[in-house]
């Protein structure tokens, strides 16, 4: 090496040094909440090679922050393209990008900001990588829009805890999300604390409107843009697929509630609530987005330095709420030993032995603790109904009509039930309600 | 009924490109708010690491706001990239101000951002704010140097411009909001569940003859039509019989409303095709919440209470319509009907009927504090949508920054946390202890940028001697002083964007914002607000 060369190279090497002075400082120096392991030299040689995965709505945050915080290995999954509703928050994507693969745009935006920084992109769906994908990273923080890509996930992260038989088969999770000034942020150590799963039920679906009230006595505005989008549309099929995102679409939607909701003298139908309601669309802004994208790489910076205490293992769930001043309550949410995924025991399930077994598998989608569109289930010895195969389901279907006490079903009773959006098994036993006279 | 006229003459087109990008924020703040952020002057004076001024722009930006200026007069450093997002490698040698509006401005072709360099001491800085334009608000990110500090404040009370003091240091980070006066809000968004006042326990005649109407021969109705009858009008039966029954008095205590709560349940039908009713469900589930008189809550009271220091402020259409209200509650015992009903089983309608009730009176009530409104030297020109507004949320009204109740002295305060830190040692993690370390050892070297552990203890106790041996402020201080005035990009990624969102609020009227200074601790991810 020339001494011009050496030199330039000890130029670059000084201001990369300078350029992380903050950062290297924290990570330098122990304080009173650091890990006295951290600032050995092995501890601080893993950190360069650590490699972390992003995915979700919070992606650009993510990535950013990421980078920010010297990560210089990220991938990142999202299926998604750009769409004008998203420039009021996801800062790296542009008018004309519009159309564009999120993950693409966004990781190439910060390589080129960021110096040193690998960022892969996938434009896919999480659910389309297997366990050697997912074991390949240290860490993974989302901030999915899905509650069933969140259970998904989790779901492969614990699997891949419970088989491997080294702590680094702990890759922890990071999710994050909002709704317009509120968000939360938790951090998952998986088949050790309390998982998505087990959190189930802080995340209530909407009770769903009766389709009797939408069909005959509506009496909301959004009762009609239901009636509009499931009873009209089907009965009209104004163009072959509904596409929610296509304007003519949405508008003939729009005036067919507007319509009906003449009829019946209510008012209040907008093209805005049309799209909200038909969309189920959440509130966002920029300002909740950064402060939960950055709590959650707050959290990864701490879990992969050892810097500061992280949240995991003692309080693991931060609740932000900016509607009235800022509360935030950061707690402590407990594994569950029944939990479906990473519990071992079965969780009971309230039912009244006289109801069918249509309304049972029904019930699964609206169960806080269940959430279940497509429900498949079983019980010792015999399928009680499977969606999938078409022969088995033909052969399953009259037992929905029957009642589980005239299905033999007992108080007690284990069942299995699986649904192809999750790659496990949900073990419940019945508990018979007392019957009521 | 302008609702169905709309309706029927409205052709409907899509949303504009515009109303389709920020979709998303008009579902929080609407046009109004959206027009507020638009026409929105903002100043960031930048200093020390510089990052989280610029993150807090970044969330300003995006949603539009009208105008900014980053005044700073530093040159990029390598430094400055290993924490700052929106300068690149070309920038190194530049002014930071410069490139830092120039990539903010890329985020939003609608803002208009502009930047000084020559800002670096007072007189520098008074130069600036001499300027003919008036600013909206005013950021500042500490350290600042004092003149500096000065010459903001003298600005903001001139003007009556909202400061806010940002500092973000390490895992720890803190931001204080000044406002010129009592700001009052009411457009604050509550709940919708919150916001329901059935008016149950004192129903108007309208009311009581409609439900009398419905329910006159209860027993006789068949299956469908006693299951559509509306749980308001359930509640309004049973509650009418109850009475007699009680000589005349209402159930109120929690043993009386589970009694009145089985009164609803034997008087559901089992014998139908369901085996149950929906709407004596939703009545049943309706009790402990719905059958209660709503009192005037504390927040109201301190807005009926006020007593005007500021001879200027007491003329605001705010505080017309207050002094309306409180003569309409004086003379009525009651506030306005809110209007709003919660869905409920019932025929379409019947539904409409109820609902158009509830909603005439809330429009008599509105008439009434408007023509109060009317008589109110200032109050000519208020419109009916403000009264409307006030009317609708006047339960949910809120004052910060209540200039007429004198906040605790520091040392009243920093009593109070230790006590609360004395009780939560008891109580065990779930109830946290005060960050009020925080906000002190942080406020130490505001103008020196590495102090020691010791130096920022001693500092601390100075000021504030019943923290001496407090081992809380000693970690605190260790923490603090091993970032030697260093920023974290995470931190001040989270304080800039709660300082965003606070903006917002004051600038839309929209929402409730803090009371006045907000502590953040990174390493335990929890905030604590305190007035300060």
């Amino acid at each position: 090496m020339s001494v011009e060369t050496r030199r330039a190279a000890d130029v670059a090497a000084d201001s990369e040094t300078a350029r992380w002075k903050y950062l290297e400082q924290i990570r330098r120096t122990p304080g009173p909440f650091t890990n006295p392991e951290a600032v050995e030299d092995e501890f601080l040689a893993q950190f360069e090679r650590f490699k972390i995965l992003g995915a979700g709505g919070l992606g650009c945050e993510i990535l950013k922050n990421l980078a920010m915080s010297k990560f210089k290995d990220i991938h990142v999954i999202d299926m998604d393209t750009i769409d004008i509703s998203n420039l009021n928050r996801q800062f790296l994507f542009r008018k004309s990008d519009v159309g564009k693969f999120k993950a693409e745009v966004a990781a190439k935006f910060v390589e080129q900001r960021v110096k040193g920084v690998k960022i892969t992109a996938h434009n896919k769906r999480i659910q389309d990588f297997d366990d050697e994908f997912y074991k390949q990273f240290q860490l993974v923080i989302c901030g999915l829009d899905s509650i069933e890509a969140r259970r998904w996930i989790n779901a492969m992260l614990v699997s891949i805890a419970e088989e491997s038989e080294d702590p680094d088969g702990v890759k922890p999770l990071i999710d994050g999300g909002t709704e317009g000034f509120k968000g939360q942020a938790r951090v998952i150590f998986p088949s050790f604390t309390s998982c998505i799963e087990c959190q189930l039920d802080m995340h209530a679906p909407r009770a769903a409107v009766p389709l009797c009230t939408i069909a005959s006595i509506p009496r909301q505005p959004e009762h009609c843009v239901e009636w509009a989008h499931v009873i009209a549309w089907e009965q009209e099929k104004p163009f072959p697929k509904l596409d929610k995102d296509d304007p003519e679409h949405v508008t003939w939607i729009y005036q067919k509630a507007l319509k009906r909701a003449e009829e019946f003298n209510i008012p209040g139908i907008t093209y805005s609530l049309t799209q909200g309601t038909i969309k189920n669309i959440i509130p966002a802004i920029a300002s909740t987005n950064a402060i939960i994208a950055a709590a959650c790489c707050n959290e990864a910076f701490k879990i992969a330095t050892t810097t500061a205490t992280c949240l995991g293992f003692e309080n693991n769930y931060m609740m932000y709420s900016g509607n009235d001043s800022i509360y935030t309550y950061t707690f402590k949410h407990e594994k569950k030993e029944d939990c479906p995924v990473c519990g071992r025991e079965a969780r009971p399930l309230d039912v009244d032995p006289n109801m069918t077994l249509q309304d049972l598998l029904d019930s699964f989608a609206v169960r806080p603790e269940a959430q279940l569109k497509k429900p498949s289930i079983r019980a010792e010895g015999k399928t009680l109904y499977m969606q999938v195969p078409q022969s088995l389901e033909e052969q399953t279907r009259p037992n929905l009509n029957k009642s589980l006490k005239d299905l033999g079903l007992e108080n007690g009773q284990e069942v299995v039930v699986t649904d192809p959006a999750f790659p496990l098994e949900f073990n419940f036993f019945f508990r018979f309600k007392e019957e009521s006279s | 009924m302008t609702e169905e006229l709309e309706q029927t003459t409205l052709i409907p087109q899509g949303p504009s490109d515009k109303e389709k990008k920020y979709d998303r924020q008009l579902r929080l703040w609407a046009a109004s708010g959206q027009a507020a952020l638009e026409s929105a002057n903002l100043l960031l004076i930048n200093s020390g690491a510089g990052t989280v001024g610029i993150e807090t722009l970044k969330n300003l930006v995006l949603p539009g706001i009208g105008k900014f200026t980053i005044a700073d007069g530093a040159v990029v450093q390598d430094v400055d990239l290993g924490v700052n997002f929106f300068l690149d490698e070309s920038c190194l040698g530049k002014s930071r101000a410069q490139c830092c509006t120039e990539l903010l401005l890329e985020l939003n072709p609608e803002v208009d951002g502009v930047w000084n360099s020559a800002v670096t001491d007072a007189t520098s800085l008074q130069e600036l704010l001499n300027a003919p334009e008036t600013f909206t608000m005013i950021m500042y990110s500490h350290p600042l140097q004092p003149g500096m500090l000065e010459a903001i404040e003298a600005y903001g009370r001139q003007h009556r411009t909202p400061l806010i003091a940002i500092h973000s240091v390490g895992f720890y980070s803190y931001f204080r909001i000044t406002l010129p006066g009592t700001f009052p809000t009411v457009d604050t968004h509550p709940d919708q569940t919150a916001t329901t006042d059935l008016r149950l326990l004192s129903p108007w005649p309208e009311l009581s003859e409609f439900a009398n109407e419905m329910t006159k021969d209860i027993d006789n109705l068949d299956h469908h039509d006693h299951g559509h009858i509306p749980m308001v009008v359930i509640l309004l039966y049973y509650l009418d019989i109850w009475k007699k029954e009680h000589g005349g008095a209402y159930p109120t205590s929690y043993g009386e409303k589970t009694e009145f709560r089985q009164l609803i349940s034997k008087a559901t039908r089992r014998d139908n095709p369901e085996g149950g009713e929906e709407n004596f469900d939703e009545a049943f589930a309706a009790v402990m919440q719905h059958v209660t008189l709503q009192p005037v809550p504390s927040s109201l009271k301190q807005v009926f209470d006020y007593e005007h220091t500021d001879e200027q402020d007491s003329k605001s259409s705010f505080w017309i319509i207050a002094e309306a209200l409180k003569q309409f509650y004086a003379e009525n015992e009651r506030l306005p009907v809110a209007g709003g009903l919660p869905d409920m089983k019932a025929q379409s309608s019947v539904y409409i009927q109820l609902q158009n009730i509830y909603k005439d009176k809330a429009r008599q009530d509105v008439n009434d504090v408007l023509s109060r409104v009317r008589k109110i030297s200032g109050g000519e020109n208020i419109g009916l949508e403000e009264v409307e507004l006030f009317c609708k949320n006047a339960r949910f009204v809120k004052l910060i920054n209540n200039t007429g109740e004198a906040p605790p002295s520091m040392e009243q305060i920093i009593e109070r946390e230790l006590s609360n830190d004395e009780i939560a040692a008891i109580a065990g993690p779930e109830m946290p202890t005060s960050l009020i370390p925080i906000y002190l050892a942080l406020s130490v070297p505001s103008h020196a940028s590495a102090a020691s552990a010791d130096e920022i203890v001693t500092a601390v106790c100075q000021k504030a001697p019943a923290l001496e041996g407090n081992e809380r402020l000693t970690q605190v201080a260790q923490e603090l002083a091993r970032a030697a005035g260093g920023e974290l990009h995470n931190i001040s990624a989270v304080t800039g964007g709660m300082v965003a969102q606070e903006v917002i609020k004051i600038i839309t009227n929209q929402y409730v914002p803090i009371d006045n200074t907000c502590v953040f601790d990174g390493i335990e991810s929890r905030c604590q607000v305190l007035r300060l």
